[in-house]
Order: structure tokens, then sequence, then C-alpha cells
């Protein structure tokens, strides 16, 4: 379908732009989202350890974690408001009928990114002036209302997923709301728990990655390993519970959105004793390619080999998910690298509680920089399972996205400028993120002493490194 | 007043707070821009980075805040503009991606990229007021049919919109420098202070004459709203010049003390001589608020969040600006 000219700006191609270029934009923001979330969470433990037990380390990690949390912030910023900018600009058909019954969200919204903004502020700028545990207040309303921003926005998704709170008069627009019934429609909960502790896990084992990366590289002074468990420990409490929440939230997929659910499981007809396909592809109405365990989803999706599934062939061509395969391989890597993370977790647990320590073998530490890139991958990999398993409704059962897509022509040359834009934004942060750390790498290999007050000996330098 | 009346009050007071603070985050800028290679020039820029670095993410929330409430209160009138107006506002949404990120980014970046992000920082500093404001002058001259679906260039190449762009870019930097003027004060920086003070004073003839070139264009172009600035919003268009020649003669006596509200009030005047101009319109003579407002429900929803957000978040928006007048925050 790429190969549609960019000039003819059809509906269907146009269409299609947008929901690239809406996906990117959502796709890119969403990392930084984790990172507005977690991030001042964990910087927070960090500064916590440090102000409780005088810990020079902790406290130097903190500092500099709210620098890297300014400019994440910054870049999640403009590009959330691309985001608002975008709801109207490409889809302001679904803006002009449900605007007034699940904008309500974002109006909360706004209350929390205000809290944010303000706190972020005082938080990063007041370091050297405001006293200690007061300093340590003042990024308290950070991390709260992070939380309380993802779950407005999380509702307002939710309601596209399953709308809920409103009457339609006859011209078709929203005649009655009942906002309470559109803030907690049945998919708020799941979504916004999911996506909460897949916030600390993406943070947690992102940053923790950047640590392990520098331990096996030699540097495995005290800084370093504290740099590594503050983060990595966030990230391996939140795996296992993310396992059962995943679990909750299929089930409730399989309630109330069994289109959904019958593409990601690749089920065909409905019935029950449906099989557990991992992996393969989905196309003429079977599953190929795929290792099948037999009576597995009926199983999970209501703990009997009885349970009935719907499958594809039951809802109707033109309602049902466009791409089965995309949304069907996309759940299967979510959820197997979750357990993967679940496994890294578990070997870290367990050789912590016997040694104190983490695992000598640098296979562990080469997992936990693999670990960060793959809780992305599937932090991504969720998200187009949600996306792409609404399609083709924009509001499901009320609006299909090409009725709401907008009639700009000239979408695809947007699309392409924005990739180009952000590509260059997401390689300068990069580069900004690198810069920081190479700079505060070489403020402590200035004033070694200073720098790590309470570590043991440092190791004899390295010859590259040797001044 | 009623309930569709204050929902779009409350939305003026987002306009009117963002067009102030907003507006002088992207002035700064844009005197980052031309203020040229010198050591007084960097001196500038310390400054400039001092007075917004703590403060622009929180100002930028006014715009989030704005357009929240126009697609939850009013979603006709928010499809219809961006369904119209998309062509400067999509340009705006890339100077608001530039601008922040050329902020964020210019510090931290290592010496040889530092020069090019600052650029990017000004160059779009100025650009996306100048968009905005061809946004609001093409609403209201009345290009945006209510059912949206306007002209995508015509619609704001037009005098007025231009005008409203210019006007804009020049309000933003009058504000900037006054703002600055008073920083320069409080930092104890004399020089810095007559720096931004003959700024201010060049950009308040500037803005003014943009002011009447913009509503002499409305009088052509846009009847409705210049009947509605010379008529109901006239006693608001004339505190708006008063406020500004006030502050003008206060600039020019070297009066420190009160020039940051005139040059506040000079800029909410215009914004709401305009609300009232253009009543009971929200898109002049297409759609009224009335017509475009969203499900009562919805409009009392608004109205609460707006109560709430203004409990807790004024006073710690209070808070950030007490520190940072105080310098507790650097």
């Amino acid at each position: 379908m790429l190969e549609v000219s960019p000039l003819i700006a059809d509906s269907a191609s146009n269409l299609l732009a947008a929901r690239y270029q809406m996906a990117f934009t959502l796709g890119f923001h969403i990392i930084l989202a984790c990172f507005g979330v977690a991030f001042p969470a964990v910087m927070l433990i960090a500064e916590y350890r440090g102000r409780k037990h005088e810990d020079e380390d902790a406290l130097r990690l903190a500092r500099r974690w709210s620098k890297a949390v300014a400019v994440l912030f910054a870049v999640g910023a403009v590009s959330g408001t691309v985001l608002s900018f975008e709801l109207g600009l490409l889809w302001p058909g679904m803006m002009d009928r449900f605007g007034d019954a699940f904008g309500i969200a974002f109006a909360i919204e706004g209350i929390f990114f205000f809290l944010e903004a303000i706190f972020i502020a005082i938080y990063i700028y007041g370091w050297n002036r405001l006293p200690g545990w007061a300093h340590f207040w003042s990024g308290v309303p950070i991390a709260i209302s992070g939380i309380g921003g993802a779950l407005s926005v999380i509702s307002a998704n939710a309601w596209m997923n399953t709308p809920a709170g409103f009457t339609l008069g006859p011209d078709g627009r929203v005649a009655d709301a009942d906002l309470v019934d559109v803030i907690f429609n049945t998919s708020t909960f799941h979504e916004f728990v999911h996506m909460w502790v897949a916030a600390y896990m993406v943070t947690g084992f992102l940053v923790a990655s950047v640590y392990a990366v520098a331990m096996l590289r030699g540097r495995r002074d005290r800084y370093h390993r504290l740099g590594f468990l503050i983060p990595f420990t966030v990230a391996a409490i939140a795996a296992p519970i993310q396992i059962v929440v995943g679990d909750f939230v299929a089930r409730d997929v399989y309630e109330d959105q069994p289109a959904k659910f019958a593409a990601m499981e690749c089920v065909y007809e409905s019935g029950p004793d449906q099989a557990e396909h991992l992996g393969g592809i989905c196309t003429d109405g079977e599953v190929k390619g795929d290792i099948s365990i037999p009576g597995a989803n009926s199983l999970l999706a209501g703990f009997s080999t009885e349970t009935e599934v719907t499958g594809l062939n039951s809802i109707p061509a033109d309602e049902q998910p466009p791409t089965p395969t995309t949304i069907h391989l996309a759940f299967d890597a979510m959820v197997a690298i979750g357990f993967a993370l679940l496994g890294l977790a578990l070997w870290f647990a367990i050789v912590w509680r016997r040694k104190r320590n983490l695992p000598r073998t640098p296979w562990f530490l080469r997992a936990a920089a693999a670990a960060g890139v793959a809780a992305v991958v599937a932090l991504e990999c969720g998200w187009m399972v949600t996306e792409i398993g609404r399609q083709p409704w924009i509001v499901v059962g009320f609006m299909r996205t090409e009725e709401a897509v907008t009639p700009a022509e000239g979408i695809w040359w947007v699309f392409a400028f924005t990739l180009a834009i952000y590509v260059a934004l997401g390689l300068i942060t990069a580069v900004v993120l690198r810069g920081m750390a190479r700079r505060w790498r070489e403020a402590d290999e200035a004033e070694p002493e200073l720098a790590a007050p309470y570590s043991p000996p440092p190791p004899p330098p390295k010859p590259e490194t040797a001044p | 007043m009623s309930k569709p009346d204050v929902v779009a009050a409350i939305l003026w007071i987002g306009v009117t707070l963002y067009a102030v603070f907003g507006g002088a985050d992207f002035g700064a800028g844009m005197w980052d821009l031309v203020a040229g290679r010198s050591d007084r020039a960097e001196r500038a820029r310390a400054l400039i980075d001092h007075s917004i670095a703590p403060v622009w993410e929180a100002n930028h929330v006014w715009l989030i805040f704005v357009l929240v409430v126009l697609w939850t209160a009013f979603p006709p009138a928010f499809s219809a503009v961006m369904t119209t107006l998309y062509v400067p506002l999509a340009l705006a949404a890339l100077g608001i991606v530039l601008r922040g990120s050329g902020f964020a980014f210019r510090h931290a970046l290592p010496g040889p990229v530092r020069a090019p992000a600052t650029r990017v920082f000004g160059i779009s500093s100025l650009l996306t007021p100048f968009f905005m404001g061809t946004v609001v002058g093409a609403v209201a001259s009345g290009e945006v049919p209510a059912g949206g679906g306007g002209d995508p260039i015509s619609s704001w190449i037009g005098i007025v919109p231009l005008t409203t762009g210019v006007l804009f870019v020049a309000a933003s930097a009058y504000v900037a420098a006054v703002f600055l003027v008073r920083d320069a004060g409080a930092a104890g920086d004399e020089d810095l202070g007559d720096y931004f003070g003959r700024r201010a004073l060049a950009m308040a003839v500037i803005a003014g004459g943009a002011a009447v070139a913009g509503v002499l264009a409305l009088r052509s172009d846009a009847r409705f709203v210049y009947d509605g600035l010379t008529g109901p919003g006239l006693p608001l268009v004339i505190a708006s010049g008063l406020c500004g020649l006030g502050a003008l003669v206060l600039l020019a006596r070297r009066v420190t003390l009160a020039i940051r509200p005139l040059a506040v009030a000079a800029v909410a005047a215009v914004v709401w001589g305009f609300f009232v101009a253009q009543h009971p319109y929200m898109l002049p003579e297409s759609l009224t608020i009335d017509e475009a407002v969203g499900v009562s429900a919805t409009q009392t929803g608004v109205i609460i969040v707006f109560v709430v957000a203004g409990i807790v978040c004024l006073p710690a928006f209070g808070l950030l600006y007490l520190l940072a007048q105080r310098r507790a925050l650097e």
C-alpha cells in the first residue's frame, strides 16, 4: 500500500497517511510519556536514599537524573502538543462529533500537566537554593501528577475502545453526556494500570541499561552500581506485577472488545476449545507457521477449555481489524518480551537474596543492557495492539476512522517532513543525553575522591582514560 | 451571562494568559535571535535564559488549555478552524516543536552545534506567534465557514490575518522586553535594563502601528468585528491604548515599578476587546457561541475543571514565580 503516490490525495490514501502520521508521532511521544510518568519517581528514590543515609552517590545520581528528566520533559511537552494539534488537524470528524464527550479527560490532564511543569521547574532549578528535604518534597508532586496525567489521557483512549456515558441525538451528535461514565468507561482502569506499570518498566530497564553498559565497560564503582540498582529494582518489581495485570487486561479485552481479541489471538472460527497460537501468519482464514497449544486460548480467556471465543469470521467483513497478522505478532512479541523481562527480574532477585550482589556473569549485564530496548519494543507492540486492533473504528461502534479523517490534501508530504524532524529530534536527544553523561564522567575522573567519597578504592585507571 | 458565555469567557482567560505569558517567552526568543554577537549580547542571552527557563513549560500549558477547552466545549468551532486553517496551524505546531527543543538543547549540546540550536530557537520564536496571529486574524475576518473546509490558502493570506500576525510578533516582543527590563533591574544590571528599555519602546511603537493598521484592515475586511471594536469594545480598546501609552511614558522616564502590570493590561484589554467585539460569535458571522457549544453536562464539566485548576494550579504557579523572582531557582 506504500506505493500510493503522495500526489494522489484520494481518501483511502489520505486515511493511510493520517494513520501513519498519528501512529508515528504517538509512538514517539509514548516513550517520553513513560519517562514523564516514572523517571521522577526513580529520581526521587535516589534523592530519598541520598538524604536519609547521607549517600553522596545517590544524591549525585538524583541531581544528574533530574537534568535528563528536564530534557526529556521538554521534548515530551512539545511532542505532546503536536498530538493536541493532530487530533484536530488529522481527525476533525471525531473531534467535531465527539469532542464534548471524551474531550473532558484531556481538560483534566491539563491540570496535571500544569502541576508537573511547575514542580519540575522548582525541583530542577531548586537544587542549590532549596533546603534538603524541602527540595525532595518539591519533587513529589511531579511523580503524582505524572500518574494523574497518564490516567486522564488513557481514559480518553479507553473511551475510543469502549465508548460510554453519552446519548446521540437525531443529528448524530452527542445529545447528552455523563462525564463520570465517560471518564471511567469499562477500559479505563485496566488500560491505565497496564500503561502505568509499563512506564515504570520502560523507564527502569532503560535507565538501568545505560549503567549496565557502563559496568560492562569496566566502570564498576559504587556510583555506577547504584545507578544500575535503583532503576533496575523498580523495573524488576514492576515486571511480575505487569504479567498479572496483563493477564487481567487480556480477559477484559476478551469480554469487551471481541474483534480486537480475535485478531490478537488470530481466531477465525468462533467456538470453544480455541488453541493458543504462538507466532504465525493469519491469512486465508487460518494461522500458518505457528506453534499451537490446544485449548490454551479458551483456558486463558475463561479458565476452561469450554470458553467460547468469537472468531473473525463472525464479525462483518467491513468491521474486522484489517491487519490481523500485525496485531497478532505485536501481541505475541509484547507477551514474549514481558516474560523474558520477568525472567531477568527473577534471576536478579534470586542472586540478590543469596549473595546481596549482582549475578557475577557478564551475561547478566548484557541481558540488562538489552532489556531497556526490549521494554521499549514491548511498549510499542502493546500500543500497536490497542490502536490497530481498534480499526476500522476510531470510536468503536460509532465512527469509522475514514469518517473522521481530514479532507485536507498533502498529508504524505507532512508525514515525510515529520519523519525527518522527529528522527533528528530523537537523534539530538540521544546526543544531548550522551554528552551529559560524558561530561559527568569527565568531572568524576577529574576529581575521583570528591566524586565517590564512600566507594571502595577505585580500580587502577585504564590506559586509554589515564591522564 | 449564560452558561455558554461563561465557558467562552474561560476559553478567553486561557487565550489572555497564553498571549501574555506565552507571548513573553516567544518575545524573549526573538530578542535572543537579534541580539547579535557582543559581550552585552551574551549577557542579554544569559538574562533571557534565566528569565524563561523555569517558566516556559508552565506558560506553554495555556496553549494546551486553549486547544482542549475549544475542542471540549466548542467542538464544531474547533473542527471548522482545523479544517480551514491547517496550514498556519501546522506551521505553528512545527514552530512549537523547534522552539521548545531548540531551547532545551542549546545548553546541553556540545559547543559547535550550540549556535544552530540557538538560531532554531530564535527563528521559531518569531514564526510561531506570527502563524498563530494569522489564525486569529483569519477567524476574526470571517474566513472560517461554520462547517469548516474553508480555503486553505486565501483564508489566511489576507491583509487582516497577516497584519494580526505582525501584531502578535510585535506585542510578544514588547511584553518580553518589558519583562526583561524588570528582570535586569532585579539582577542589578542597569546597562541591560536600558538595552531592553530601548527595545521595549521601539516595539511599543511598532505594535501600536500594527494595531492601528489591523483595525483599519478590519474596517474593510471584517466589518462585524470592526463595528464591535469601535462600539461595545471601544472602552477596552481605549484602555489598552492608555495602558500602552502609560507604559511608554514610564519606560522613557526609566521608572520600572509599574510597567509590567501596564504592559500586561495593554495586551489583556485588547484580547478582551476582541471577545466583546465578536460576541455573540465564536467564529464571526458564521457560528455563534450558542450554536458551537457542546452539551450542557460538558459545559459544567469545563467550568468545574477550570475552578479546580484555579484552586490547585494558581498557588503552585504563584510559588514558582515567587521562587523565580526571589532567585531561589537557578
